[in-house]
């Protein structure tokens, strides 16, 4: 017999109760998987944009707008490339589905976000049809959108000249993200800012929540949001600049702290299951005790027996983990599958990996113990039930 | 048969400090899932008292139409005034109708616990009604703010969470500077609100209009007059709503999302919790495997045996599910969080750990622990004698 199958003979001796800790271990595992994947939705947004660009939005909040004169200004600082700007538009989609779309200059915005892609003509046509929208590959595919097609979207903030709420656009491109990051961003819907300034009742014209700046090559960015600052401070238009990284954390941190929440739900499960298998692991070390010494009296050192209990933990741990993160994935993909894409619950590379960390800390901590214990037996003292 | 039954389980429970580890195992497995039950749950619950205090149901607030929200609503003053004379609305001890044009604007101040995020904090100009109309609301340090002056009063939740609005701080918006002059507090969700005169107000922040009315209904009836004169009035497109109706569907969402939440990780906890009873019992049952078989073969029945080893899970489930609400009570009660309303503010709200909730947690844990008897309590009743007897 080999070793690993003198291991996982062993764990099997009682089957029950190995079965029903290894169901706990895949019970905590499987909620694991799925808290982390939806921690981790919340905090991405983050680590993929990179600092090459900055936000600048009024200080006050980037609710109280500010105006597109601004433009030139903005485009004379040093180490500024390019500045596009986006208008929060408020979109609803039939009675009340909101839909996260702005009104902006084509032209601009291409500039600074290559990572949109669209075929040429399509930027063409958006930027050359007053009614035109665009809008990211899973919102078209959501509804069943098409190229073509005149979509009616109203808005809970701006009616139009004619006090009608009801807006009516010609979507003339589709577009989608340069890898999976972005693609899973695709949900956004984009209106030509000119159309907006012409047709809307308030006569609000020129105005924006989001001044976005490219940066040169090489440009400092902490140096250039300082001067942004200190050029429009004590006017009513102060301005606050971060980096898109930073506004896209602290907008994230506005719904509340969700990776604190998930923490310390993990702690209850992880804690609860330490003792669950440490317990299991005790156990089974206490009734083998007899057995141990005869392994020892056979030959086999004290470090391959702390060895042989070390792998038995481990094994439990890492089938339940392995089990349950699996189950976590396959739950994940299918919450994708019912909500169209809308809620993304997927178990990337990172949380597999947390996982398996989790797995080889669980095991060191509900195996240790025992095998310690197994390792300090003394042949003659267990051999008489001592 | 009952006296057999009272007297195994007293048996069996007397030994459980003999087997303690596995019984443990019960009690801290139960513990965590009533926990995190419960401290979910205990959010949900304090986000919705927090909204549900703030509405009264003789006032209306009426916004533009098709809105949804303040943040989203405005219209210019003559509307304002028009909305004001309307029928159904009470009047004031002055004898004006008791109505307040409110303007809702945002301003960003910085959290307690994380200085490098902004939070979006609601500043609310209001006209001298909005305190009659809001009669929970009391300035409990300081004073109030001038009409005219910049000056601030802000909320008890905003100082609680947010920092650099303390009385006598200055407040920056729009390169014009606030000094804040009085603290308030109104158990509901302005506390989590900054507020000022109405007119000054619009003119820092280049708004000509208001974003709502509040108005004191003249029930009964009051509300469907109102409604009525204001859809009748071709110059006006506005949506009326009770103002308990407006907070009360504002906390839909939050407590649909809390409720998908709790009951994912309730349901996987508790399965867990479940094989781990099972563990537990069976473990219980083959320890006292000689104790039980000597009983059988004393003249003791099957079903006081199947009862004392069910008691005894339910017992042990029932230790856990308390020690788990007092977790949840002693780490979570009453602590303040904040999350974004509708308005795309930040509601400053506390935890509640209500008894209803705690006995929801206590039903959950009494379902986890009778499942997690029931077949190792078949077992033992069904242990043959003699192998067990003999065993060592």
């Amino acid at each position: 017999m080999t070793r690993s199958g003198f291991v996982i003979a062993n764990l099997f001796r009682k089957r029950v109760r190995t079965i029903l800790t290894l169901l706990s271990v895949i019970m905590a595992f499987l909620l694991f998987g799925l808290l982390q994947s939806v921690n981790t939705v919340f905090s991405s947004g983050a680590d993929f944009v990179g600092a090459t660009r900055l936000f600048v939005q009024a200080r006050v909040s980037f609710t109280t707008p500010l105006p597109v004169s601004m433009v030139p200004k903005l485009e004379a600082i040093p180490g500024v490339a390019r500045v596009a700007y986006q208008q929060w538009f408020g979109g609803v989609w039939q009675t009340n589905t909101p839909l996260i779309m702005f009104a902006l200059d084509p032209q601009r915005y291409h500039d600074v976000y290559p990572e949109w892609k669209m075929p040429e003509a399509q930027w063409q046509a958006f930027e050359h049809t007053r009614t035109g929208l665009i809008v990211g590959r899973q919102l078209a595919k959501q509804y069943g959108w098409k190229i073509g097609q005149k979509i009616p979207i109203s808005s809970n903030i701006w009616p139009q000249k004619n006090g009608s709420k009801a807006w009516q656009f010609d979507l003339v491109g589709i577009f989608d993200g340069k890898d999976e990051d972005w693609q899973k961003r695709t949900n956004l819907a984009f209106i030509q800012q000119d159309y907006f300034d012409e047709a809307n009742q308030f006569g609000i014209k020129g105005r924006t929540n989001f001044f976005i700046l490219k940066l040169a090559d090489g440009a400092n960015a902490e140096a250039v949001s300082k001067t942004v600052d200190a050029m429009f401070e004590n006017s009513p238009d102060e301005t606050k600049t971060q980096t898109e990284k930073d506004f896209n954390i602290s907008f994230v941190k506005q719904i509340g702290d969700i990776g604190l929440i998930v923490r310390w739900i993990l702690f209850a499960v992880f804690f609860t299951l330490l003792l669950v298998v440490g317990n299991t692991m005790a156990q089974s070390v206490r009734e083998r005790i007899p057995e141990l010494a005869v392994l020892k009296t056979l030959g086999f050192s004290d470090g391959s027996v702390l060895g042989f209990v070390l792998a038995e933990a481990f094994a439990l741990v890492l089938a339940g983990g392995l089990v349950g993160l699996a189950l976590a994935s396959l739950a994940g993909a299918m919450v994708e599958k019912a909500t169209g894409g809308q809620f993304l619950l997927k178990l990337d590379v990172s949380v597999w990996l947390l996982g398996v960390a989790a797995i080889v800390l669980m095991s060191l901590a509900v195996g240790l113990l025992p095998a310690l214990r197994a390792r300090r037996l003394r042949i003659v003292d267990a051999l008489a039930g001592r | 048969m009952l006296r057999q039954a009272f007297a195994i389980t007293g048996l069996s429970i007397r030994s459980i400090p003999e087997r303690w580890a596995p019984s443990l195992v019960i009690v801290i497995g139960l513990a965590g899932v009533v926990a995190v039950f419960t401290a979910l749950l205990a959010m949900a619950a304090g986000f919705e008292s927090t909204l549900k205090a703030t509405g009264r149901h003789d006032a209306a607030i009426i916004l533009r139409g098709g809105s949804d929200a303040e943040l989203n609503s405005a219209f210019d003053r003559d509307s304002t005034d028009l909305i004001k004379q309307e029928p159904g609305i009470r009047p004031g001890a002055d004898g004006k109708p008791l109505a307040s044009a409110e303007l809702m604007v945002i301003a960003e101040l910085v959290r307690k616990d994380d200085v490098k995020s902004g939070a979006n904090v609601t500043v609310r100009g209001v006209e001298p009604a909005a305190f009659a109309l809001r009669p929970r609301l009391k300035i409990i340090a300081g004073r109030n703010f001038t009409p005219g002056v910049r000056e601030l009063i802000v909320g008890r939740g905003v100082l609680a969470q947010f920092q650099g609005a303390n009385i006598g701080q200055v407040v920056r918006m729009r390169g014009s500077e606030w000094t804040v002059v009085g603290e308030f507090e109104s158990g509901d969700s302005h506390e989590s609100e900054m507020w000022t005169d109405i007119n000054v107000a619009r003119s820092t922040f280049g708004r000509i209009g208001s974003s709502s009315v509040l108005a004191a209904l003249d029930e009964p009836g009051g509300f469907e007059r109102l409604r009525a004169a204001i859809a009748a009035e071709p110059r006006l497109s506005m949506d009326v709503l009770r103002e308990q109706d407006y907070f009360s569907s504002q906390t839909r969402q939050f407590r649909a999302t809390i409720g998908v939440l709790a009951g994912v990780v309730t349901v996987i906890m508790g399965l867990g919790a479940v094989f781990a009873a099972l563990n537990s019992m069976y473990a219980a049952v083959a320890a006292r495997g000689k104790e039980i078989a000597t009983l059988r073969a004393l003249g003791f029945g099957g079903f006081p045996v199947v009862v004392s080893v069910m008691i005894e899970a339910l017992l042990l489930a029932l230790g856990g599910a308390m020690l788990g609400a007092l977790i949840a009570y002693l780490l979570f009660n009453n602590l303040s969080v904040s999350t974004l309303g509708q308005n795309f503010t930040q509601v400053v709200f506390s935890f509640k750990v209500t008894p209803a909730l705690v006995v929801r947690g206590l039903v959950i844990a009494l379902f986890i622990g009778m499942l997690g008897g029931f077949l190792p309590a078949l077992r033992a009743a069904r242990l043959p004698v003699t192998t067990s007897l003999r065993e060592s």
